[in-house]
């Protein structure tokens, strides 16, 4: 089994409202060296060993579920899962 | 004419879009659940609001791989008029059928109220009964209203003339206050105001009612033949 890692973060392009609002509030506590703040998305996937091209498996699903490439982009990570 | 309003998991405005069309238009209309698979005997196609699946990945992502939206596409492709509202425009863009998506409100805030809304091109089989530069009426309820899209995309849907409605102000940061779009053919209507709850001055207002009547009378002239 392989453990895919998947890392969603919204594009430059777009304004993350969320992100700005917690900024805010940084700032607010004290943490005035804050100079931005982007929220993302972390998502793990547990692919069988059966699946031959993971990384291929993975983009496809990302683009056509996972993520949504008018406002985000994503990258990932697979690693060998230890079977419990 | 015969509606189909498209049920999910989590649609909540699907009874206010079905007495619409049934009780204050007098057509035809029936609940289709999200798990059909032929639409081909309905003459236009109702996307309602509502929280498909909770909203859950982002909205309307999972709602759109629903094996209904393959017969969506289908009605799409076939030129009969698909109407996604709120939660059903949602669907429409995560499914391609509309350029852009709809991000959280620039106040991060869920918004209900009744709305100005301008109407930007009457010259659609959902405005026909408008008057170009028109203000309605009509309320919202969205948290999620926020129309984006890119520059490109934005002087295509200016220049094709998709954009039929937007708001007389501004207060969910949507681009250039779009509150609703058309495809490139025109029979592909995206919208997240709420024409079907403004259908009776019983209930508060009646813009929204000549939607509805623009549907079936662009559908009429087309269908029906006068003997």
């Amino acid at each position: 089994m392989r453990k895919v890692k998947i890392y969603v973060t919204l594009r430059e392009s777009v304004l993350d409202p969320q992100g700005s609002a917690v900024m805010g509030s940084l700032h607010k506590m004290g943490y005035g060296d804050v100079e931005d703040v982007r929220i993302g998305k972390y998502l793990e996937l547990m692919i069988s060993d059966d699946a031959n091209d993971v990384d291929a498996l993975v983009n496809e699903m990302c683009q056509k579920l996972l993520t949504n490439t008018v406002i985000e982009d994503y990258r990932f990570e697979i690693e060998e899962a230890v079977s419990q | 004419m015969k509606f189909a309003v498209i049920v999910f998991p989590g649609s909540n405005c699907d009874l206010d879009m079905y007495h619409a069309v049934k009780d204050e238009l007098g057509e035809e209309a029936e609940y289709v659940w999200h798990d059909s698979t032929d639409l081909s005997g309905y003459d236009g196609i109702l996307l309602p609001g509502g929280f498909s699946y909770g909203d859950y990945l982002r909205c309307g992502a999972i709602a759109q791989s629903s094996p209904v939206m393959d017969e969506v596409k289908k009605a799409a492709e076939a030129g009969k008029p698909v109407l996604g509202i709120c939660n059903g425009f949602q669907i429409l863009t995560e499914a391609g059928l509309l350029p852009g998506i709809l991000l959280r409100n620039k106040n991060l805030k869920f918004m209900c109220r009744t709305v100005g809304l301008k109407v930007e091109n009457a010259n659609t089989l959902f405005t026909n009964e408008y008057m170009a530069g028109q203000e309605i009426q009509i309320p919202i309820a969205h948290g999620e209203g926020n129309y984006y899209c890119d520059d490109a995309t934005y002087d295509q849907l200016k220049n094709n003339n998709q954009i039929v409605f937007s708001y007389a102000d501004d207060f969910n940061g949507s681009r250039n206050n779009i509150a609703g779009i058309v495809n490139e053919r025109g029979n592909v209507l995206g919208m997240m105001p709420h024409p079907e709850r403004a259908v009776s001055d019983l209930i508060g207002g009646s813009d929204g009612l000549s939607l509805f009547k623009s549907i079936v009378k662009q559908w009429r002239e087309a269908n029906v033949s006068h003997a």
